[in-house]
């Protein structure tokens, strides 16, 4: 099958290619050259529609077992979204947490074609993969939660070696399946477990002594070392503490120089001053980003409405449950491996924290420079619901809707934000790196997130409205691997997509020892807890997609 | 014949994977680390192969188009018992949202006590292997844990070598309402559980009255049957200085109208610790796929496993989509009751047509409309399990060529013929 898609004018910035009206051809599931065809079977005149590759959320929670204990402890929010099944779509529910099936038509109906799970705790990893196994059309995978499971602590109090680090770590992306690794207020859901309160990026796990700067220079290096493309991805200490921006600024200083990217920066970028004791950090982050260009961030835009903040941060989450609305939480110890809290939040545009965490998402977005270095996320559901994202958009690429909507917040936090100061617009180019260029290089993905030869077809074409917010809620065409799945916003076609891994090399002899420590201490025999290829590919829908590692390029 | 090691088990919800097998031909024995659940449930020999309709033995093609003629015919259909691995869930899920029906877990009624504390104020929950490392101290409240959980003891609390505390006999037990009927509570070194007894009615009470103290609230007079207001307190003082306490209990065995409010008042009282030590509630449960039936519903629908898509969207309801009640009532007219696990499940009687998916063996007092024997997960062919805790899925492994089908292949034809 061959697809021509004449004339639309293309955003594609990984072949350097700006706005510019071309030809693109389809044949079965890659963008091929016009040399290679000899006959069109169908042609789509998209002279003047624009057209991008399929976008990839780099950061958003939709598989595993925090999403579930949101879900069931959401009813209300549910019952205020029921999705009818149709001839052939499932039935499901939308909002804060949507069901598996509603995830998957709802980011392709906004030309998403890839999204990445950033919190898999290895012992959970199963059940994010079956979750994500149910989600139509997207690509996933998942990023491996580590950093705070006590093997791993047990190994950094014992002083092992980054090569037996280098081990476990690689052994843990294989054992579970994953595409990057993740660490969560290092080491400190660890100490929430021994009743400690508070992690400092220089304190001590008071147990394990050793420091979340420790955990993470060695985790940054071992996935350095092990040719994993996407940096280590850091949930950092301090989340939402006001004056927290100190710590991502040592973060990034402490560093080194090693690949590391910092998530939901917004959650970290706080100051303390002004009357009530909570400012922007976001100039100084920002400028700390464009100086250090190891540094990578996703924002984790705050939204005003209702949501579910889901973490793995049971130490944070637990500190915050009195912000709990409605007034009901969850938090979780996990089978000495991570925790997780499940907090519901209602982000008022009246309150003078939240409306300052809205206008300091904004800020970081627009004084980080390099569009490549920066990636569009509110954390969903943590900031907002994904589904907020053409919104997200339109503030970015519209000065004057943004100030228009600046008027509206806590008087108190407009005086404490520069965002009326800041000229900049975000062009369509710029988005297309932040949501799909950027991001596949970011994670990793071979032949994704661009239209050259070669490349998967995944497409999304748009009509041009000076209303960004429209123009991004409703794609005219969505196409992936070659098929056409959405037309005019409405799924017309259902597929499935590939998860994507990666498969770094170890030491093998590093399993006698797992074994032994998972029939000691652990519930499940180390056999039980590795996850098989075949429990991903079994159904016949899913795949798995192997991505390259670069060991010894980097 | 073959031995198989490490095998898992879907059974008794605690994912015990240590049971050591033999497997000749069709049969099972268990060898070593077998209870009184997983022995037999492992062991049992395989009985019909062969569907029926009316009685009749039949081919599966039949059998399949005999239900599919029954589902289309009915204006509301039930799926009860929902008792499967995920992919039986996932078609079972299918299937009732191309048909309408009702799904209902056959073991609602009981986690609903659970649900229900949990959708109103929440919790916070720990998992097995925190257990296994890090309790100092369990408080077993209205649960007979060795009833439910049989080698909850031995591979939880009583272990070689917990991570965090210096021996395991450090962990003190304490009962609050029912006595163990077992010895499995009593540490190695012979330390027998402390036991604060009291009714299960008293057990609201009791309960409220603990918390009250773990707050510091003023009580100058309580008394109940078996039980002072001095053990009471005793207790509140063991929590407060415990480092890791667990408080554990089996939502079974809470059988007693509203024990919602007292899983309730425990979950508060767990939160109420946690402002100053560290404490964690451990709901017991999960056999037999009733954390697997609510899991998958979970991220299918954003619901636990009572629900209708009678309206063409899944609608979510405790209460009124209670399968007994529907039936009693008349509200459904076909029943599709799902059980692979246990040949003793069966639907509950009634007037309307029935179609059983069932594990090979069921027998029927009353002949259902259709009958399908399917294999068991785990057993006849791989599959997934939730354990209690719902963190934790374990891979089930296929253990012998019984040529049954799965309950998920089954259904998936019955939805293509409806």
């Amino acid at each position: 099958m061959i697809i021509k898609l004449t004339g639309g004018v293309v955003y594609d910035p990984a072949n350097n290619v700006n706005g510019k009206a071309l030809d693109i051809y389809i044949k079965n599931d890659r963008i091929v050259s016009k040399q290679e065809v000899t006959q069109v079977d169908q042609e789509i005149d998209l002279r003047g529609k624009i057209v991008m590759a399929g976008a990839i959320d780099m950061h958003t929670h939709v598989g595993g077992g925090k999403n579930n204990i949101a879900r069931i402890l959401l009813p209300e929010d549910h019952r205020s979204d029921p999705v009818a099944a149709t001839e052939l779509t499932r039935s499901g529910t939308g909002r804060a947490l949507p069901s598996s099936y509603v995830t998957g038509y709802r980011y392709a109906e906004m030309g998403y074609t890839s999204v990445f799970e950033p919190a898999v705790l290895p012992v959970n990893a199963r059940q994010a993969h079956m979750e994500m196994g149910d989600i139509p059309i997207l690509d996933k995978g998942g990023y491996v939660l580590m950093g705070s499971d006590d093997y791993f602590l047990q190994m950094m109090t014992a002083k092992k070696d980054q090569q037996a680090i280098n081990d476990y770590v690689a052994w843990t992306l294989n054992a579970t399946k994953g595409i990057g690794v993740k660490v969560v207020n290092p080491g400190g859901i660890n100490a929430f477990k021994f009743n400690q309160r508070q992690l400092d990026l220089d304190e001590n796990n008071q147990f394990y002594n050793v420091t979340p700067r420790d955990i993470l220079s060695v985790l940054a290096t071992a996935v350095k070392e092990l040719g994993i493309s996407h940096p280590l991805h850091v949930h950092g200490c301090n989340l939402g503490v006001p004056g927290n921006k100190d710590t991502t600024l040592s973060t990034i200083e402490g560093i080194g120089g090693l690949p590391m990217h910092l998530t939901h920066i917004q959650f970290h970028s706080y100051g303390v001053e002004g009357d009530f004791k909570f400012s922007s950090g976001a100039a100084e982050i920002a400028e700390a980003i464009n100086k250090n260009k190891n540094i990578t961030v996703d924002v984790g835009q705050v939204m005003f409405g209702q949501t579910v903040t889901a973490s793995g941060d049971s130490m944070k989450q637990h500190a915050n449950h009195k912000h709990a609305s409605p007034n009901k939480w969850v938090c979780m110890d996990i089978e000495c491996d991570a925790g997780c809290g499940l907090v519901p939040f209602k982000y008022r545009d009246q309150n003078f924290v939240n409306a300052l965490q809205w206008a300091i998402g904004l800020e970081t977005f627009l004084l980080v420079e390099d569009p490549w270095r920066i990636f569009l996320t509110t954390d969903h559901p943590n900031g907002a619901p994904f589904t907020s994202y053409p919104h997200l958009i339109r503030l970015l690429m519209d000065r004057s809707f943004r100030n228009d909507m600046l008027k509206t917040i806590h008087p108190e936090a407009q005086k404490m934000t520069t965002l009326d100061t800041i000229d900049r617009e975000y062009s369509l180019q710029e988005i297309a790196i932040m949501t799909r260029a950027g991001a596949a290089k970011l994670v990793g993905l071979e032949n994704r997130g661009h239209l050259g030869v070669g490349a998967w077809a995944d497409i999304t074409v748009y009509t041009p409205d000076d209303n960004r917010e429209k123009m991004f809620e409703k794609p005219d065409y969505v196409f992936k691997d070659g098929e056409l799945v959405v037309r005019d916003g409405e799924i017309v076609h259902i597929k499935w997509g590939t998860t994507h891994i990666v498969t770094p090399e170890f030491d093998r002899g590093i399993e006698k020892d797992l074994a032994k420590y998972f029939s000691r201490h652990m519930t499940m025999k180390m056999g039980n807890f590795k996850i098989s290829n075949d429990e991903i590919t079994e159904d016949g829908r899913n795949t798995l997609t192997v991505q390259p590692t670069q060991r010894g390029v980097l | 014949m073959t031995t198989k090691t490490e095998v898992p088990s879907p059974f008794c919800g605690i994912g015990t994977d240590d049971l050591v097998l033999n497997v000749d031909g069709k049969s099972i024995n268990v060898l070593a680390n077998g209870c009184a659940i997983n022995t037999p449930a492992f062991e049992q020999a395989i009985g019909d192969m062969v569907p029926r309709v009316n009685g009749e033995e039949v081919a599966l093609e039949v059998a399949v188009a005999q239900a599919a003629d029954i589902l289309k015919a009915s204006d509301q259909t039930l799926i009860g018992g929902c008792a499967t691995d995920v992919n039986g869930m996932r078609a079972l899920v299918a299937l009732a949202d191309h048909n309408g029906a009702v799904v209902d877990n056959v073991a609602f009624n009981t986690t609903r006590r659970n649900i229900l504390a949990l959708q109103d104020s929440g919790w916070m929950t720990t998992t097995l292997a925190e257990v296994k490392n890090r309790c100092d101290l369990l408080v077993v409240i209205g649960t007979d844990i060795e009833k439910v959980s049989p080698r909850f003891f031995e591979h939880f609390i009583w272990n070689e070598s917990p991570m965090f505390l210096e021996a395991s006999t450090q962990c003190q037990v304490v009962y609050l309402g029912k006595e163990p009927s077992g010895q499995s509570a009593v540490s190695p070194v012979g330390v027998r559980p402390q036991v604060l007894p009291c009714a299960d009615e008293d057990l609201p009470e009791v309960v409220a009255v603990l918390r009250a103290l773990v707050k510091g609230n003023n009580i100058s007079h309580y008394e109940v049957d078996g039980l002072a207001l001095t053990d009471l307190q005793a207790l509140a003082e063991q929590l407060k200085e415990a480092a890791y306490g667990v408080v554990t209990w089996s939502a079974g065995s809470l059988d007693f109208p509203h024990a919602e409010l007292t899983v309730q008042v425990i979950c508060e009282l767990v939160k109420d610790l946690n402002e100053k030590t560290r404490c964690s509630g451990l709901p017991l449960g999960g056999s037999d796929g009733d954390q697997t039936a609510n899991q998958v519903t979970a991220w299918l629908t954003g619901y636990p496993a009572r629900l209708s898509f009678a309206r063409g969207f899944p609608e979510y309801d405790p209460y009124l989509y209670d399968g007994q009640l529907l039936l009693e009532n008349k509200e459904v007219d076909a029943l599709l009751w799902v059980h692979d696990f246990n040949s003793k499940a069966l639907p509950p009687e009634g007037v309307v047509p029935t179609i059983v998916i069932g594990r090979s063996g069921m027998r029927f007092e009353k002949e259902p409309a259709v009958f399908i024997p399917v294999g068991t997960p785990g057993i006849d062919h791989c599959g997934h399990a939730f354990r209690m805790d719902g963190v934790v899925a374990i891979r089930l492994q296929k253990l012998r060529e019984s040529g049954l089908p799965s309950t998920a292949q089954v259904l998936t034809l019955i939805d293509q013929a409806q």
